[in-house]
């Protein structure tokens, strides 16, 4: 294997008084889908936005492409795409004036007509910016993000706010580039999204790497547990559910309980029996495998959506 | 600048250019309004004296090449605040290509307008001669790049679109009415008179109208168009060191400083002038001699 085609070591950032990254590192190989995920305000955007070369870090190396984002500048910028969280463009330019106006900017282009076809936006190509739902303005980020053909393309919460139809079809447009052995460094809050795409993920919290491998690893750290999540009636203690059969772990969510049990039948016959003999009633039960959720629960004792 | 920028620079404008065409709002304050503006003026200032039109359409040329300067800051900072400069940031263009576009794209698109303009008064209300088209071509050109400019300098210093239309209305105040554009120069107080030495706006409306009522040589225009050159040249420079790609990214407090240095220009003008006095002796007597000829125009009128 290569040099990492991104490579960072210690970096930090803070905004005045608030420290947004606190020593993140992380390598990613190339051809690999490399998936940030964590919280809003977990540094994510920070990280992502230093690599790209819109932030200065206060601390740190970083090099993409075996090169520093912040010095190479023009050099560096020929080799990355990237999708913000958010993209804005002039409410009158048209769909394929906007990719044809960006692919002039770079020596190694993508024909427009090809990326109007991959991102499903021929019917729209002389539609104006302003008259795209959600789904196509993200589209149409993606497609400007490829017009020069990147070594590697920063996605950040490219699903963020869009329905399940089109969040689906941006996960389509993913797996195409990950089959197309493209590196892409995707930052996100949606688990299925960071285990359905990422080969390897860094789970971030609060500045910092908590866990990192590829989704599996770190489901394993969960030693095979099904997360149960109950509603009761009334309120119970959690050392009271801690001692069901099976429970390893017992934390309570806004109302909800969440269990983690090596035994799932063994603990949901002694929980009934249990609400069955203090008069409780059961209002919801559901159950989950092993997710990275668990895993951020786990090690943060907080969910990722809080 | 290198190829690329250059490359870059022509296809931005390019693109600015047809956004405009496509934009309703920018059709009524750069056709429209600068249209019912010299028919304001040529109805209740000209009053069917043919020998003010040349005066009046030098003042409306100046107001039109000066229009660059709210039209640009406005866009930079609408653009920078919806995020639209970031996406660009992520692509190998830079701040120059950028600017250089708006300033180009707004000059293009100022052209017609200006030749409509003296169309309208040649044919329309039978100006008396072309004047000096080539030096009129040649001030439209240089002022309309500083006014730019300048314009991206106001936008570059303010944070918010209400700062940039604050700042905005001031200056535009002290360039329309301290210019001689709309109110002749020579009717203010002797004061005032050299106040306005110092503002950028007084040597392009000073060049046009003496552009517009005669045939002057490029001798004659020499101080105006080396003035509003260095203008040109330091207020692009400033603007460029000042721009900023991010919402959030504030003025430096350095800003104001560089704000300064874009002044220096003028104030250098300024200053050699009001030692010299010669420009005020001259638009005092341009003055007085339209005013002779306007009342001798108005006499036997009058004697009846």
């Amino acid at each position: 294997m290569g040099e990492p085609i991104i490579q960072v070591e210690g970096l930090y950032k803070s905004y005045g008084a608030v420290q947004a990254v606190r020593g993140i590192s992380f390598v990613v190989e190339r051809g690999e889908v490399f998936g940030l995920l964590g919280p809003n305000g977990a540094g994510k955007t920070s990280t992502v936005e230093i690599l790209e070369g819109l932030r200065t870090p206060d601390g740190g190396t970083v090099r993409v492409c075996g090169l520093d984002p912040e010095k190479t500048g023009q050099a560096f910028k020929q080799k990355i795409g990237a999708v913000l969280q958010s993209t804005s463009l002039p409410d009158k330019i048209r769909v394929h004036e906007a990719i044809e106006l960006f692919a002039h900017f770079y020596r190694r282009r993508v024909d427009t007509n090809e990326l109007l076809a991959r991102f499903q936006l021929q019917e729209k190509r002389d539609a104006f910016y302003s008259h795209l739902s959600g789904g196509q303005k993200q589209r149409l980020a993606l497609a400007m993000a490829l017009v020069n053909d990147p070594e590697v393309v920063f996605l950040d919460e490219p699903t963020a706010g869009l329905d399940p139809q089109v969040r689906r079809e941006i996960y389509d447009i993913i797996e195409e580039l990950k089959q197309g052995k493209k590196t892409v460094l995707l930052t996100t809050h949606y688990i299925e999204e960071a285990e359905r795409l990422c080969d390897r993920v860094a789970i971030v919290d609060q500045g910092k790497v908590i866990a990192l491998g590829t989704p599996r690893e770190l489901k394993h750290r969960s030693a095979g547990t099904t997360r149960i999540e109950v509603r009761l009636a009334r309120a119970m203690t959690n050392g009271q559910l801690a001692r069901l059969d099976g429970v390893s772990d017992c934390r309570e969510f806004d109302g909800a309980y969440v269990l983690h049990s090596a035994r799932a039948p063994q603990t949901i016959v002694a929980l009934v029996k249990q609400l069955e003999a203090e008069g409780n009633e059961l209002q919801s039960l559901e159950m989950f495998s092993p997710s990275l959720e668990d895993v951020f629960i786990e090690l943060t004792g907080r969910r990722l959506r809080e | 600048m290198g190829f690329d920028a250059l490359n870059n620079t022509w296809t931005l404008t390019k693109v600015r250019i047809r956004l405009a065409m496509r934009n309703r709002a920018f059709f009524f304050f750069s056709l429209v309004m600068p249209l019912i503006f010299l028919l304001g003026a040529v109805i209740f200032i000209g009053r069917g004296r043919t020998q003010w039109i040349g005066y009046i359409l030098g003042a409306m040329l100046t107001t039109t090449v000066m229009g660059s300067f709210w039209g640009l800051s406005v866009q930079l900072v609408t653009f920078r605040e919806q995020g639209i400069l970031r996406r660009f940031r992520l692509a190998p263009v830079g701040a120059g290509p950028m600017l250089a576009s708006s300033i180009l794209s707004n000059y293009f698109m100022a052209l017609p307008v200006v030749a409509f303009e003296i169309l309208v008064c040649h044919f329309g209300f039978r100006m008396q001669s072309w004047g000096n088209l080539w030096a009129i071509l040649l001030l439209v050109t240089i002022g309309s790049a500083t006014f730019s400019a300048l314009g991206l300098i106001v936008a570059s210093v303010t944070n918010t679109m209400q700062e940039t239309q604050m700042i905005n209305n001031l200056i535009w105040m002290g360039f329309l009415f301290l210019s001689g554009a709309t109110i002749p120069l020579a009717i203010f107080p002797n004061w005032l008179q050299r106040v306005a030495l110092f503002i950028p706006a007084q040597y392009l409306a000073t060049g046009l109208e003496s552009a517009a009522t005669k045939l002057v040589t490029g001798g004659e225009l020499f101080e105006d168009v080396v003035a509003l050159t260095l203008g040109l040249f330091v207020a692009f420079e400033v603007s460029r060191q000042l721009f900023r790609w991010e919402p959030e990214a504030k003025a430096p407090r350095s800003a104001k400083l560089w704000v300064v240095a874009a002044m220096v220009p003028f104030l250098l003008f300024g200053t050699w002038e009001a030692v010299r006095g010669t420009r005020l002796r001259h638009i005092r007597t341009n003055f007085q001699a339209l005013s002779m000829m306007s009342s001798v125009a108005s006499r036997p009128a009058a004697d009846k």
